[in-house]
């Protein structure tokens, strides 16, 4: 009995957030990853490109409210995806044509594509800080609970309770969604196989007769896509504010470069790496072990390794380990 | 003369600026914008040396300058015995045991040939090491944080006299730059930017964390200052009779001895401020034209066209034998400790240490921007660079009330758009300041002040 | 007139020196035409210029009567003119199958009659189709290079250096693979650096020497021309 106490509380306490905070990484991880390996720069203005989508999201969530549109038990804010989506999509696309085609015909090297999307990230922060302002929203709706821990000690009759947000269900499950639709496109479609070959080798891929700039259009639409799912999932299960989405960027750069960065599937692991390390390093593990172990054994402290101030020490760390021992990502040579 | 042309134009028109909010704000503002300036200026250096000599991207630069915050803290503040009677013997053989690890690691590195084992025996060391440390720190901090902790809470400084800490800013950023340097400089230009950008995010979560070091976000108040304090300058003689003298003229104006006295106060009291200040202005813009002049003359020098040959052809450079990974070593070194004496002017100036204040859009994206605009390689167009984009960037918010007034100007006081917009003016510093990297990368890459200018 | 001439073509690159200057390099179906010559003779300059990677100063690039002098590359491969670079020639991190396919990106019609070909022209693609290009051998590698090249089914086919850095044994295999390739009435132009080997299974050969034509020939011609032997064959 106190052993699946111990795992459930493992569960409620970890493997279920790093699952949520890890799917919220990967969409960001994968949009990066392509925009790296299609248009071959980092994008700086990656958090608040997300931040820009989730935004939107935001303002729509509180139209539709004030309409009285409401999506039953689950979140409005999911039905305002297409549309956010679309506008997300649209900036991405008037940036590349106002900012980055300029340098992409001209050949720039990437170090000065990165400094261009710096100045992309402080136009977006501004846009997103004259339209929204700085402070926290939270515009979650719906049921907050599909299991509550009181219900699950209830109807079990164990001491630990589980606690099953609707929002890490919403998360994983449209995740997989996501995920799934963009590899099945880029594995399976002929426009995805053009679009591997470009950022494989761009001249042969020109000499194949690909069209660069098709392969540039989809490559923002999905960029697109990730960032606003990936925001308003991210936002729905914490909160919403500009500043935290930047410093996301942090993590998210960890995961798709601890994948290997350029490879999507890659990307879309690393982001549960990072994921996990974080919250698993930073968890402390008293309560676990008082299950586990005779009170006599009890340890007195709080069996943390890490303090949870230093979050982004661990991807960093992680992101430092991989850089130095395996710099193509930790799953180099391996077909993904 | 025909090349200093450009850069004695560019110049007097920013001083001039700075003066027009003189003489329509305030005198005190003006300089409180030109010492931040100055501060901006030493950081642009720093990152000038690196960019624009080496072509190194460092995205660190907020972790230098809250290095040399943090140098202010620990030099000037005075000790807390009580706080160093309960936690620091211990703290003390925490450094002793990281002196250890150091030397046992760099002992293994040097006796053993590579192989599984000894990355297993390096392993070994860093964990039990870090085991240690945390059993022997553990209480210590615990105790430390327990004195006082409205007031104190931590070790405290030195007590030294607060301009020595600039010298110790510069030591400390390039002690971090120096293990930073050896792990991320072999990257790719943009790895090496997206690391240094994270390394920065550890160094202030740190800081902010660590409040035995410097009280973390609880913030440290009241540092010392190498210039006098206001409310001694205006219950000092000489100095109101100087105001007196000075203003004379005006003084004589009023009849009545008690507006007179008034009158007189007031101007000392605004005189107090601005000589402060110029105080301030005085010894920035000596750190200023130090180092402007030192980086010239590294810049003109056998190292200075070696270091500029390795940038534009590391392949060649490498070739010809010059050692490019010690070099870069050296230059991000050099970069680093000059903006960690920047970060210690900047609190020094400031007068308190604000470890939760140190963001990276602030400290490292808009020095970028200031080097990119400025000119990049060349030191009087990074020296420009800072004193523009800083000044656009304090009186963004003020430009854009004008323009939102001015074009709102038809909507009554109370419509939803003219008060939200006038409410979000101070966020259109970020958009004049990307639209000015944006529109300088595109149309004046080398920035106002390229680096041919001078090369001729 | 041949089926495919690069006449009097003169140009460098960018606002370079000319690198090729009055060099003209003609080509009929199911013929092997080889380019010779010493280093830094233009060679590959020659045929990125036939390919429209260079622009030309002044000369005509035409196939099948038709002038394509003013096309980008991408508009000349649908005309029917394939390319193999000496070095990337595949795409590393895709399937030999993908990489076929990406190489009918042009085609409309179904693709899998001619990955069908290919396979049967080279039988090791079949066998790996699956695997990831990367981990093929550096021959196995050029084949993968070549199929990509003829999934268009190219009326032309031109080839930079096919031999360059693989082992004799390899060498021989992938000229008769070549040869093979001949056979279904392509033109075929490649650069090469063992000029021996090339001629011998060319028709027609050209040695340019700074930029321009120095000889030209028949494969045997040429290979029995002694001031040839001596200055460019070693012997």
């Amino acid at each position: 009995m106190d052993f699946i106490n111990a795992l459930l509380l493992l569960l409620n306490y970890t493997v279920l957030p790093a699952l949520t905070y890890g799917s919220q990484l990967a969409l960001g991880a994968i949009f990066v990853t392509l925009i790296y390996g299609v248009l071959r720069f980092a994008n700086f203005a990656t958090g608040d490109m997300m931040s820009f989508g989730t935004m939107f999201a935001v303002l729509l969530t509180y139209y539709f409210q004030s309409k009285g549109i409401n999506f039953g038990f689950l979140p409005t804010a999911l039905l305002t995806i297409p549309f956010a989506t679309l506008i997300m999509i649209f900036y991405m696309l008037l940036i590349d044509k106002t900012v980055f085609s300029y340098y992409r015909i001209k050949k720039s090297p990437p170090v000065q594509f990165a400094m261009v999307s710096v100045g992309v990230m402080f136009v977006t922060q501004a846009i997103i800080r004259i339209i929204i302002g700085t402070s926290d929203r939270r515009f979650l709706d719906g049921e907050k609970f599909i299991i509550k821990a009181t219900e699950f000690k209830e109807m079990t009759g164990l001491n630990e309770g589980l606690t099953i947000k609707s929002t890490q269900v919403i998360t994983i499950f449209i995740t997989i969604i996501v995920v799934s639709i963009i590899f099945w496109f880029l594995n399976k479609t002929k426009t995805g196989t053009s679009m591997r070959a470009y950022s494989d080798n761009e001249d042969l891929a020109l000499l194949s007769g690909i069209d660069p700039k098709k392969v540039v259009l989809i490559t923002w639409i999905i960029a697109g896509i990730l960032a606003t799912i990936g925001g308003i999932l991210y936002g729905l299960d914490k909160s919403y504010r500009p500043f935290v989405y930047f410093n996301n960027m942090l993590p998210i750069f960890a995961a798709a470069i601890v994948g290997g960065i350029g490879k999507p599937f890659g990307a879309f692991l690393g982001g549960y790496v990072i994921a996990f390390a974080e919250i698993f390093l930073t968890y402390a593990y008293k309560k676990f072990f008082s299950y586990l172990l005779p009170v006599n054994l009890m340890p007195d402290s709080m069996m943390q390794i890490l303090s949870t101030d230093y979050k982004f020490a661990i991807s960093f760390s992680i992101l430092v380990l991989v850089l130095l021992f395996r710099p193509l990502g930790i799953f180099e040579g391996k077909r993904l | 003369m025909r090349k200093y042309e450009d850069i004695i134009t560019a110049y007097i028109i920013i001083l001039l600026l700075i003066s027009l909010v003189g003489i329509f704000q305030s005198w005190s503002t003006a300089l409180t914008i030109f010492n931040y300036c100055l501060i901006s200026a030493v950081m642009t250096i720093g990152a000038n040396i690196q960019w624009g000599y080496a072509g190194l991207i460092n995205f660190g630069i907020m972790g230098y300058t809250a290095l040399g915050g943090l140098a202010v803290v620990l030099v000037s503040v005075a000790p807390v015995p009580e706080a160093w009677r309960v936690g620091g013997i211990n703290m003390l053989s925490c450094v002793g045991i990281i002196i250890g690890m150091i030397f046992l690691i760099r002992y293994v590195l040097k006796k053993i040939t590579k192989s599984k084992k000894r990355n297993y025996l390096i392993t070994a060391i860093i964990l039990i090491g870090l085991l240690l440390l945390k059993i022997i720190s553990g209480p210590a901090i615990v105790n430390i944080e327990a004195v006082d902790p409205a007031k104190t809470g931590f070790l405290g400084g030195l007590g030294l006299p607060v301009l020595f800490s600039w010298i110790v800013g510069g030591l400390l950023a390039a002690g971090v730059a120096f293990i930073v340097g050896k792990v991320a400089l072999g990257l790719r230009a943009d790895y090496l930017a997206i690391a240094t950008l994270l390394i920065a995010e550890i160094v202030v979560s740190i800081i902010k964390h660590e409040d035995w070091l410097a009280r973390g976000v609880k913030n440290v108040i009241g540092l010392k200052r190498p210039a006098p304090y206001e409310v001694n300058l205006q219950n000092t003689t000489w100095f109101i009779d100087l105001i007196e003298k000075l203003n004379s003229g005006k003084l004589n104006l009023i009849n009545s001895l008690v507006d007179r006295q008034n009158t007189l106060n007031q101007l000392v009291i605004e005189a107090s401020s601005v000589f402060v200040k110029l105080c301030f202005a005085g010894l920035f813009l000596s750190v200023v034209i130090i180092l402007l002049l030192l980086t010239q003359k590294a810049l003109y020098s056998p190292w200075g066209r070696m270091m500029r040959a390795i940038r534009d052809n590391e392949e060649a450079a490498n070739a010809m034998g010059k050692n490019v990974v010690k070099q870069h070593l050296l230059i991000f070194i050099l970069g680093s400790a000059i903006v960690g004496i920047a970060g210690a002017m900047m609190v020094t100036n400031d007068g308190l240490f604000t470890p939760g204040s140190y963001r990276p859009m602030r400290y490292t994206f808009v020095i970028w921007v200031m080097v990119i605009v400025g000119g990049t390689g060349n030191n009087f167009g990074a020296i420009l660079g800072g004193f523009v984009v800083w000044f656009l960037w304090v009186q963004a918010a003020p430009l854009a009330l004008f323009f939102i007034e001015l074009f709102t100007s038809h909507l009554p006081e109370t419509n939803a758009i003219r008060m939200h917009l006038i409410e979000s003016a101070p966020y259109f510093r970020f958009l004049l300041v990307g639209l000015g990297l944006l529109i300088i990368m595109r149309y004046r890459p080398q920035g106002i002040l390229p680096e041919k200018v001078i090369k001729q | 007139m041949a089926f495919f001439e690069g006449n009097m073509m003169t140009g460098g690159y960018g606002d370079g020196p000319d690198i090729i200057s009055s060099c003209t390099i003609t080509a009929n179906r199911g013929e092997i035409v080889a380019i010779l010559g010493p280093n830094g003779a233009g060679k590959s300059t020659a045929m990125k210029a036939m390919l429209g990677l260079l622009k030309l100063k002044s000369g005509i690039v035409s196939i099948d009567g038709e002038d394509i002098s003013e096309l980008s590359p991408q508009e000349r491969v649908k005309k029917g003119i394939s390319f193999v670079p000496q070095s990337r020639n595949v795409f590393a991190e895709l399937t030999v199958k993908e990489n076929l396919e990406v190489g009918a990106f042009l085609r409309t019609d179904g693709i899998s009659k001619v990955i069908e070909e290919i396979y049967d022209l080279f039988p090791i693609l079949r066998e790996k189709k699956d695997q990831i290009v990367g981990q093929l051998s550096g021959g196995q590698r050029q084949q993968v290079a070549l199929g990509r090249a003829l999934m268009i089914k190219p009326s032309v086919l031109m080839l930079d250096e096919p031999t360059a850095g693989v082992s004799p044994i390899v060498m021989d295999e992938l000229f008769q693979h070549i040869v093979q390739v001949k056979k279904t009435d392509v033109a075929i132009i490649m650069v090469e650096q063992n000029a021996k080997q090339a001629l011998s299974i060319s028709d027609r050969g050209y040695v340019l020497v700074t930029g321009q034509n120095k000889f030209k020939g028949s494969g045997k011609e040429l290979l029995n021309d002694p001031e040839v032997r001596r200055s460019f064959l070693g012997a």
